[in-house]
């Protein structure tokens, strides 16, 4: 009862939103507020892999553009045509968009997925820094080949793509991904992927499928970032290989770390943070990426634990600190 | 000993390189024993828990548990078949409180999947509910009660070693696997965990695998000891046996541990 209620209160805000969002603020500032949405999409699953479980995946730009391109073939293919038959039988535009977004944001997401599990599953078996190449690799792989495939556009890119994507469909993906990543956080499961990062030697002795669930958190965030490529295809319109680079993977990395390694809020914050801060450094110009970089350093010595460390943001957390406070000490 | 055997080593032999840590080791435990495994430094004793719990296959030879091979198979499914064990070298999960360590290890009798959590179902929340309780049991019985939000690497070091045990413990063994528990607690402190150790086992139903370097500490709770130098079994049996083998105080020679065989621990 009490989660109905939640999930009415989340739609009817998204719905609210939706309509005041692009009223309030004019397209260049909706845009970024947008493109905040995605981002924090892709730090929360990535938060999964490498803050959760401990593992060091660089390639997740290589499962945003399976998704982006995935999900955007599917809507060119097969959904725009169900939409113009849908809408033919009289279901209103909104609906039949809708239906055929969510249906092109499945198929990204669970390409990108099986693609997760073919890369995760023999690197994963192996120790640490196995799965860094491997992925590093897979990125690079996947932008080489959408550069020299026609079918989807090649190194011109991908026009066309139909725009069903608006603040709704974008923050329900944000939703989606913070509540699985806490519920999950908060359970036996998500125990699990903390044992891992502690020590993966220790969890095993004690009863966890260390493997397992490594391809298990692996697999999650390659999902959540083809949904996040999704919703990018369907947002610009227009897709190009040169917005899934090795760079993209190391901003989101960043995100991660910025936000502190394990923490959902965090990685939501730091996702907004730099997304945001070479939008607020275009005044300076070119010195904007030096910049950039210049307070992700500063930042980083400041807090080297990130902006939020291992915690969650939550009132919760303060009253626990309090009392945490005055527990013995030896 | 007699009747029914839990633990059986038959001709039990790893290989690193030219070394052979364990060599051709046959060893029973019965139900409900508490057996001390003894020896110098690098002995094998610690090698032996890591055959037992799968962490290395034996190069030659059979483990059967319950009457079950258990060689070859995975450190997690060993765990699950009912051996888990603590760490000579302290491997706590440093970042997550003291409940929260102890809840990871009743993790494979959680009975609610992925989706349950994520949903949060009645069933989730039920297992939850046992999980916590268990957990919040076994740091009451070692003592850790009020340290159950702290994390774990901010514990004192004799708590945590505790929390190794109620760690292990948490995963509902029925062979317990102590590796030095007590190493790096003064006299009173480790006696005080050898009689913990025994009510644990009581309480419990538990057999026992008891890995100690100092013998003193040994002699007063097992019945029955093995003994391990450069990876052969030189000598099994009853403290006083063992005190008094030619073989047991030649090995133990040159080592402090030494003077402690005549005072008969
Ligand atoms: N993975 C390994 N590779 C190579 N040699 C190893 C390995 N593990 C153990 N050894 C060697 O096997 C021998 C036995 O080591 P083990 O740790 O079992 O001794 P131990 O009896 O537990 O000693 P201690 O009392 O110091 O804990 C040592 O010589 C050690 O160096
Ligand atoms: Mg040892």
């Amino acid at each position: 009862m009490r989660r109905a209620l939640w999930l009415a209160g989340v739609l009817v805000a998204l719905v609210a939103l939706n309509v005041a969002l692009p009223r309030l603020l004019n397209p260049y500032l909706f845009q970024i507020v947008v493109l905040c949405g995605i981002n924090v999409i892709l730090a929360v699953s990535l938060n999964l892999v490498n803050g959760f479980t401990g593992q060091f995946s660089i390639g997740h730009a290589g499962f945003m553009a399976l998704g982006a391109y995935g999900s955007a073939m599917f809507s060119l293919h097969v959904g725009q045509g169900w939409v113009a038959a849908l809408e033919a039988g009289h279901v209103p535009g909104v609906v039949a968009e809708g239906f055929a977004l969510l249906l092109a944001l499945l198929v990204g997401g669970l390409l990108s997925a099986l693609a997760g599990y073919l890369v995760g599953l023999p690197s994963l078996r192996l120790r640490g820094d196995y799965l860094a190449i491997v992925t590093l690799g897979f990125g690079e792989i996947i932008r080489v080949i959408i550069t020299n495939v026609d079918a989807v556009g090649a190194s011109r890119g991908l026009p066309g793509i139909p725009g069903w994507v608006n603040f709704f469909w974008v923050g329900l993906g944000v939703a989606a991904v913070i509540f699985l990543s806490l519920n999950l956080a908060r359970s036996t499961h998500g125990r699990a992927l903390f044992a891992i990062r502690d020590d993966e030697v220790a969890a095993e002795a004690l009863g966890v499928d260390t493997t397992s669930y490594k391809v298990l958190a692996f697999v999650l965030g390659a999902f959540f970032a083809g949904v996040a490529g999704g919703l990018f295809a369907h947002y610009l319109s227009y897709l190009n290989p040169n917005s899934f680079t090795f760079l993209k993977s190391i901003e989101v990395i960043a995100m991660v770390v910025l936000g502190g390694l394990g923490s959902v809020s965090g990685a939501v914050l730091a996702a907004i943070v730099l997304t945001l801060l070479p939008e607020v450094l275009r005044p300076v110009k070119d010195y904007r990426m030096v910049l950039y970089s210049f307070m992700l350093i500063v930042l980083m010595i400041t807090r080297p634990q990130g902006l939020l460390g291992n915690r969650e943001l939550s009132l919760t957390w303060l009253t626990r600190r309090r009392r945490r406070a005055g527990a013995p000490s030896a | 000993m007699t009747g029914d055997v839990l633990l059986e080593l038959d001709h039990v032999t790893i290989q690193f390189g030219g070394l052979k840590a364990v060599a051709d080791l046959t060893l029973q435990i019965g139900r409900g024993e508490l057996v001390g495994l003894i020896g110098p430094n690098g002995a094998g004793k610690t090698t032996v828990f890591n055959l037992v719990t799968g962490v290395y296959a034996p190069t030659v030879g059979r483990m059967l548990f319950e009457g079950r091979p258990i060689q070859g198979m995975k450190p997690h499914a060993i765990a699950a078949r009912g051996i888990t064990r603590t760490f000579q070298n302290i491997r706590l999960f440093a970042s997550r409180c003291c409940r929260d360590n102890v809840c990871i290890a009743a993790h494979q009798h959680a009975r609610a999947g992925l989706a349950d959590a994520i949903l949060r179902t009645r069933r989730f929340e039920d297992d939850e509910r046992d999980i916590q309780r268990r957990a919040g049991e076994l740091l009451e019985i070692l003592g850790l009660s009020a340290w159950a939000d702290t994390p774990a690497a901010e514990l004192p070091y004799g708590q945590q070693r505790r929390l190794e045990i109620a760690r292990a413990l948490a995963g509902r063994p029925r062979l317990l696997l102590l590796d030095e528990p007590a190493a790096g607690l003064n006299p009173q402190e480790s006696d005080q965990l050898m009689r913990l150790i025994e009510d644990i086992r009581q309480r419990f139903h538990l057999t026992i695998l008891l890995i100690e370097h100092d013998m003193r500490v040994v002699m007063g709770i097992c019945r029955r000891i093995a003994v391990l130098d450069y990876g052969v079994k030189i000598a099994e049996g009853t403290p006083g046996q063992i005190r008094t083998d030619p073989r047991v105080i030649e090995a133990y020679l040159g080592e402090e541990v030494h003077a402690d065989l005549g005072a008969g621990g």
